[in-house]
C-alpha cells in the first residue's frame, strides 16, 4: 500500500507556512495549559498552591506523578 | 493537486475548534469515570496517608496540604477540581490531536478521514498512556517519596516522548517494507520497530518503586487500573467525538461544494 488514491478531496487544509506557525503557537499554548494542570505548583499560575491542590485528584487519576 | 478541491477543505481553525470541543467532552466523561470509580480509591489512600502521618510523631510539613489540619482546598473541593483537571487535560489533548491531524493527514495512508482520526487517537493512547503506564504505573496518595518528585517528573516526561517515538518507529518500520509485502509481515515489522524503542527506553530510564511494604496491594492495583480506565475513557471518547465532529464538518463542506472533485494524493 505505498500509493493511495483518494477518491474525494481530503478534508484538511494545505500545510502552509502560516498554518505551521499557527500550529506552533497553538501547541505552545496547549503545553502551557498542560503544565498548569499537571506540574505547576504556583510558580506560573501565581495562585499559590490553590490550583495545584484543586486539581490534585485529577493528577493522580490521570497518572501524572504528584508527590 | 487541484486548486478547486482545496477551496472545499476546512481551515486549521475549524478542525482545531472541533478538537478542543471533543477534548472538553472527553475530559468531562473521563471525569465522570474517575469520580465514580477512582475517588473511593483516592479516599481510601488518603485515609492511609493520614493514619501514617498521625502514627509518625512529628508529621513532616511538606507543603502538601491534604494531610494538614486546615487544607487549602477541602476534599470536596478536590473532587470537584477533578473535573476541572480532566476537562482541561482533555482540551489540551483534543487540541494536540486536531493539530496532529491537520499536519499529518496527508501522510496517513487511508482515504477515510475517520480512520485517520481514530488511528491518530489510538497511536496517542499507546504512546502517551500505555507505554508510560507499564514503566511508571500511577500512584495514589500515600505512595511516593516527595523528595524524588523532580526525578520522577523528568522520568515521566521522558517516557511520554519515548512512547511517541516508539509509535513513530513502528509506523516507519512497517512502511519500510516493499510495496507488496503481506499484512502479517507489515504488522510484525511495525511491532518490532515499536518494541525496540520501548525496550531501550525501559532499560535506560531508572526504575522507580516507592511503594511501602504496608500499603495494601489490592488498593494499589485497583487504583492503577482505574487510572488506566480514566485515560482509556478520555482517549476513546476523544477519538470518537473528534471523528464525529469532523465527519459533520466534512459532509457540510461536501454539500456546500456542489461537485466534490476527485483528487489524487501521492503518499
Amino acid at each position: 500500500m505505498s500509493k493511495v488514491q483518494a477518491v474525494r478531496p481530503l478534508n484538511v487544509p494545505a500545510v502552509s507556512v502560516r498554518v505551521l506557525w499557527t500550529a506552533a503557537a497553538v501547541v505552545a499554548g496547549l503545553l502551557l495549559l498542560a503544565y498548569l494542570v499537571a506540574f505547576d505548583q504556583g510558580a506560573v499560575s501565581q495562585s499559590g498552591m490553590f490550583l495545584h491542590e484543586l486539581m490534585h485528584d485529577g493528577r493522580h487519576l490521570l497518572g501524572v506523578p504528584c508527590h | 493537486m487541484s486548486l478547486t478541491g482545496r477551496s472545499a477543505a476546512p481551515t486549521y481553525g475549524a478542525i482545531l475548534l472541533r478538537g478542543l470541543l471533543a477534548g472538553l467532552i472527553a475530559g468531562l466523561l473521563s471525569g465522570v469515570f474517575a469520580y465514580s470509580l477512582g475517588e473511593p480509591k483516592v479516599d481510601a489512600a488518603i485515609a492511609i496517608e493520614e493514619a501514617n502521618s498521625q502514627a509518625a510523631a512529628a508529621p513532616a510539613a511538606d507543603g502538601h496540604s491534604h494531610d494538614e489540619e486546615d487544607p487549602l482546598v477541602s476534599r470536596d473541593g478536590q473532587k470537584g477540581g477533578l473535573f476541572l483537571a480532566t476537562a482541561l487535560y482533555g482540551v489540551v489533548m483534543g487540541g494536540l490531536l486536531a493539530t496532529a491531524y491537520t499536519l499529518l493527514r496527508r501522510r496517513l495512508r487511508t482515504s477515510d478521514d475517520s480512520r485517520a482520526a481514530l488511528g491518530l487517537a489510538a497511536a496517542a493512547f499507546v504512546g502517551l498512556v500505555l507505554v508510560p503506564w507499564v514503566k511508571y504505573p500511577p500512584n495514589p496518595p500515600a505512595v511516593g517519596d516527595p523528595s524524588t518528585i523532580n526525578q520522577r517528573t523528568i522520568s515521566y516526561l521522558s517516557i511520554l516522548v519515548i512512547g511517541l517515538v516508539a509509535v513513530w518507529a513502528g509506523v516507519l518500520a512497517s512502511r519500510s517494507l516493499r510495496a507488496g509485502a503481506p499484512e502479517w509481515l507489515r504488522l510484525t515489522a511495525g511491532l518490532a520497530g515499536f518494541l525496540v524503542v520501548v525496550v531501550i527506553g525501559y532499560v535506560l530510564l531508572p526504575n522507580i518503586d516507592e511503594v511501602s511494604d504496608t500499603f495494601p496491594a489490592s488498593l494499589l492495583w485497583n487504583f492503577r487500573v482505574t487510572s488506566l480506565g480514566t485515560q482509556a475513557t478520555l482517549w476513546l471518547s476523544l477519538g470518537i467525538a473528534f471523528t464525529a465532529l469532523l465527519s459533520r464538518l466534512g459532509s457540510r463542506r461536501a454539500a456546500a461544494a456542489e461537485v466534490p472533485e476527485a483528487e489524487s494524493v501521492p503518499v
